[in-house]
């Protein structure tokens, strides 16, 4: 049936990481912020509560749990209701675990899940993101093209999260017309890792521009197999996981707004006494609350089987568009101060951004 | 445990109801946007249709039961017809027989005595009047007990189904000292001397329903035909109980506007598509046309007006209060059908600006759901004043 309720589980599981959050985030993303970087211990934190690896069988290191994209995506609004760029850092993993698990070979994944499914962090990501104008995750410039036995890589990505530190990364490329994940190992001949890239937001998160130059890699590289991956599959789980982590954000613009809006008295009483704040703080309720619920459809979709590619389309250009909308009411709403970065509506703001412009920053 | 799929059964529901509007109400539809207040006779078939009406609840319901047996209730079903239904007309489901706001008022406190004398009978319902619209609680027309019989007097406007309905569910004042406290509703029947039906109104849209205004003057109803007691409360909590309808109306106002808007969007997807362009869900929305930008984001809008509706429907059949929900859903749905429907006949060109096609028709008709049963504005009032815990002279 229709249903929105939590089940023990769920709940359980969101309760935990919005604890985590609370504790270890929710003060300190402001200074993450400022100073670029994002506490290891943290992430090794929220890591331990295994997020990433829960829908990995036992055998390569999960947990054995049923992979469930719902849960996925509770995890994700709770850590980028915290930080989005802390949300990112910690399941970067994910990029990489998730294909794997879902569309590897048995082989692949006796081979690759083991070490990336430990119980101290460790980087792995996925570079899908390409610099140029018009990008299109459908329709890949960068290639890989077979030569004795071997897929040969060429081609320029950007965004990937944490490529300099990430021991595996998932390469998007097209073959032969078909876009396709290979594995490039960290060090591969050919693969250079850029600096820390500048960006309008997500300070903290360190995401660098990757080069493939004839980078090399074996056929088993290739996840799927001679099959391949169900792409829009890939894409529909990273799309929902951006859905995901913009109701997070929209739902800390909100909880701040509300209190300011109470607190700031101009003209003799609280702001919030005004209608075009209230109706703001109204609208940026329901458009979160749509937010997530165009999230939590696709990746309905994902739980019963069945494709999410529409779902998931429609839930991240909705995100994207929203996200923006509900965090500049937020910094509108602090008037002046919401443009100082110590209010952290400020960074909402920049970060949301992120949603329309980006892909495959994480996965459910 | 969360599942946002529609189960079968009322994907089904959908179809079948769809269907129906198909056959039944869309080569009718613009017929009767043309003949403005005739009745539309082919909808005879449907008299009793409780597609507004609540379904009674039953002496010794049982307990939800636990997750795989559990089914969705009947909030939830009415959300998903109201969407197919409307999504062949809206005036038209506006008009079935029966099927009036006044019954679904009857069906939510009518005594069984009443519930024998009026279950059968089409029910309006008169709140608004000349000097009180969104401002519901500060109506003047007023209701005095005479011996046996209540005495009425004043004027109601903006009556769906004015002149095809049977009675009518009209508010009045019993103490007009104690304000809306005093506020109480009573069932006129058609043909009691003193109640009038002075005019029909002309409107943008869903002219298949027919508009009026009554006056009651020293209009006398039986002393049983007032819904509710007759005490009056020193709190408001009389009237806030009146209000609280809405809960469930109003949903099904927004589940009105999906069907419009889906209406739009789906005649808007087949023109385009027949140019062999694609609406697939592939393309970076960046890199496709403005047509397909704008109907990707009116998609995803009709989704999330969808969702809300159904949640708003779901907290409803799970007897969880849903009063900001079932705002925030009329609140999104109204407004956001109104701009789908326009930007439909945007898209279209001169194909939107032609009556050849029910497109504008469209416009017109969805307009109206950002108005009655509470303005956009008042929806907005609601949820901001509970998200911010502020009471209404704080938040005016
Ligand atoms: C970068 C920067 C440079 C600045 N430079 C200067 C400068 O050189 N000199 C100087 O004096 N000031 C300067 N300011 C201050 C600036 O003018 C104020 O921030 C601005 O007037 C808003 O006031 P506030 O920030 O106190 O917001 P508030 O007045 O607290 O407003 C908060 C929110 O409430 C809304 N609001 C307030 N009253 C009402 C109402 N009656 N009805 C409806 N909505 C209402 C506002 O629109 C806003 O959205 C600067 C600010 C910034 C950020
Ligand atoms: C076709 C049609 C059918 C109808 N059917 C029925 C029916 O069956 N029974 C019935 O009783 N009524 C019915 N109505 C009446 C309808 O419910 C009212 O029109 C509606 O509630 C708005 O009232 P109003 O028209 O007096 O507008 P007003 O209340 O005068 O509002 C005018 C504008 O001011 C805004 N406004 C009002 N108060 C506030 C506020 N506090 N803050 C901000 N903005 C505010 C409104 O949002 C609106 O934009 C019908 C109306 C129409 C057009």
């Amino acid at each position: 049936m229709f249903d929105l309720s939590l089940s023990k589980e769920q709940k359980m599981v969101k309760d935990s990481f919005s604890k985590l959050v609370k504790d270890l985030v929710a003060d300190n993303a402001h200074d993450m912020d400022e100073a670029g970087e994002i506490p290891v211990s943290a992430v090794q934190k929220a890591w331990e509560l295994g997020c990433s690896v829960s829908g990995v069988p036992e055998e390569y290191g999960g947990y054995g749990m049923e992979d469930s994209p719902i849960l996925s995506s509770l995890v994700l609004e709770e850590l980028a209701y915290g930080d989005m760029a802390y949300a990112v850092a910690v399941t970067a993993p994910s990029l990489f675990i998730v294909p794997v698990n879902d569309m590897g070979t048995d082989a692949q994944k006796k081979s690759l899940l083991p070490n990336a499914c430990t119980d101290d962090y460790n980087v792995f990501t996925m570079a899908m993101c390409e610099p140029h104008f018009g990008f299109d995750p459908v329709s890949l410039k960068t290639t890989a093209a077979k030569k004795n036995g071997s897929y040969v890589l060429n081609g320029a990505k950007c965004f990937v999260p944490c490529a300099s530190r990430s021991e595996k990364m998932l390469v998007a490329a097209n073959l032969d017309g078909e876009n396709n994940l290979f594995v490039v190992e960290k060090g591969a001949a050919g693969l250079s890792v850029g600096e820390k890239e500048k960006n309008l937001g997500l300070y903290s998160l360190e995401t660098n521009t990757v080069t493939l130059e004839n980078c090399t890699v074996p056929a088993e590289a290739r996840i799927g197999g001679d099959k391949g991956v169900d792409y829009d599959r890939v894409l529909a789980r990273a799309r929902i996981a951006m859905a995901s982590m913009a109701a997070g954000m929209c739902r800390c613009s909100l909880d701040i707004v509300k209190q300011y809006a109470l607190d700031r008295e101009q003209f003799g009483e609280p702001i919030a006494y005004r209608q075009s704040i209230a109706f703001m703080i109204a609208e940026m309720a329901y458009e979160t609350d749509a937010i997530r619920l165009l999230a939590w459809q696709a990746a309905s979709r994902l739980e019963a089987g069945k494709s999410a590619k529409r779902e998931a389309y429609l839930a991240k250009l909705y995100a994207g568009e929203m996200a923006m909308k509900i965090c500049d009411y937020g910094v509108q709403i602090l008037g002046g101060h919401g443009y100082i970065r110590e209010m952290n509506v400020e960074r909402l703001y920049r970060n949301a951004r992120s949603i329309s412009c980006l892909e495959a920053l994480s996965m459910v | 445990m969360i599942n946002l799929e529609l189960p079968d059964y009322l994907d089904n529901l959908k179809t079948q109801m769809k269907g129906f509007a198909e056959g039944l109400l869309r080569p009718i539809s613009r017929k009767y946007d043309e003949a403005e207040h005739v009745y539309p006779v082919e909808l005879d078939v449907l008299r009793g249709m409780k597609v507004m009406g609540r379904p009674k609840k039953k002496e010794g319901e049982e307990k939800p039961k636990k997750d795989v047996e559990r089914k969705n209730g009947a909030n939830l079903s009415q959300a998903v017809t109201v969407e197919a239904i409307c999504w062949g007309d809206v005036g038209l489901m506006l008009s079935i027989p029966g099927a009036g706001l006044g019954n679904a008022a009857i069906a939510a406190v009518a005594t069984d005595e009443q519930m024998e004398r009026f279950g059968d009978k089409w029910a309006a319902m008169a709140i608004t009047e000349p000097a009180s619209g969104s401002d519901a609680g500060s109506i003047q027309t007023t209701a005095v007990l005479d011996g046996d019989e209540w005495v009425l007097n004043g004027e109601k406007i903006f009556v769906t189904c004015a002149d095809r309905c049977d009675a009518v569910v009209v508010w009045a004042n019993v103490d007009p000292t104690a304000g809306k406290a005093g506020i109480k509703s009573f069932i006129v029947e058609k043909g009691t001397p003193g109640f009038t039906l002075e005019k029909l109104e002309h409107k943008l849209g869903i002219r298949a329903s027919d508009t009026g205004t009554f006056v009651l003057k020293d209009c006398r109803i039986p002393k049983e035909n007032i819904l509710g007691s007759a005490e009056v409360k020193k709190s408001t909590e009389g009237f806030k109980g009146v209000m609280k309808t809405f809960d469930n109306t109003r949903p099904m106002v927004a589940a009105m506007s999906n069907g419009v808007a889906s209406a739009a969007l789906e005649f808007l997807k087949d023109k385009v598509e027949a140019q062999d362009i694609k609406l697939d869900y592939h393309e970076n929305t960046n890199n496709v046309s403005a047509t397909q930008k704008e109907y990707y984001l009116m998609e995803a809008n009709l989704e999330a007006m969808k969702l809300l509706t159904y949640k708003a429907s779901w907290m409803a059949d799970e007897k969880i209060f849903n009063n900001v929900e079932a705002s925030m859903s009329k609140a999104k749905a109204g407004k956001a059908g109104t701009l789908i429907t326009q930007k439909v006949c945007e898209l279209l060109g001169p194909m939107g600006f032609s009556r050849e096609h029910l497109a504008e028709k469209w416009m017109r008709d969805s307009k109206i759901l950002d108005i009655f049963e509470g303005t956009g504005q008042i929806q907005h009032l609601i949820v901001a004043r509970n998200i911010l815990k502020l009471s209404r002279n704080q938040l005016k």
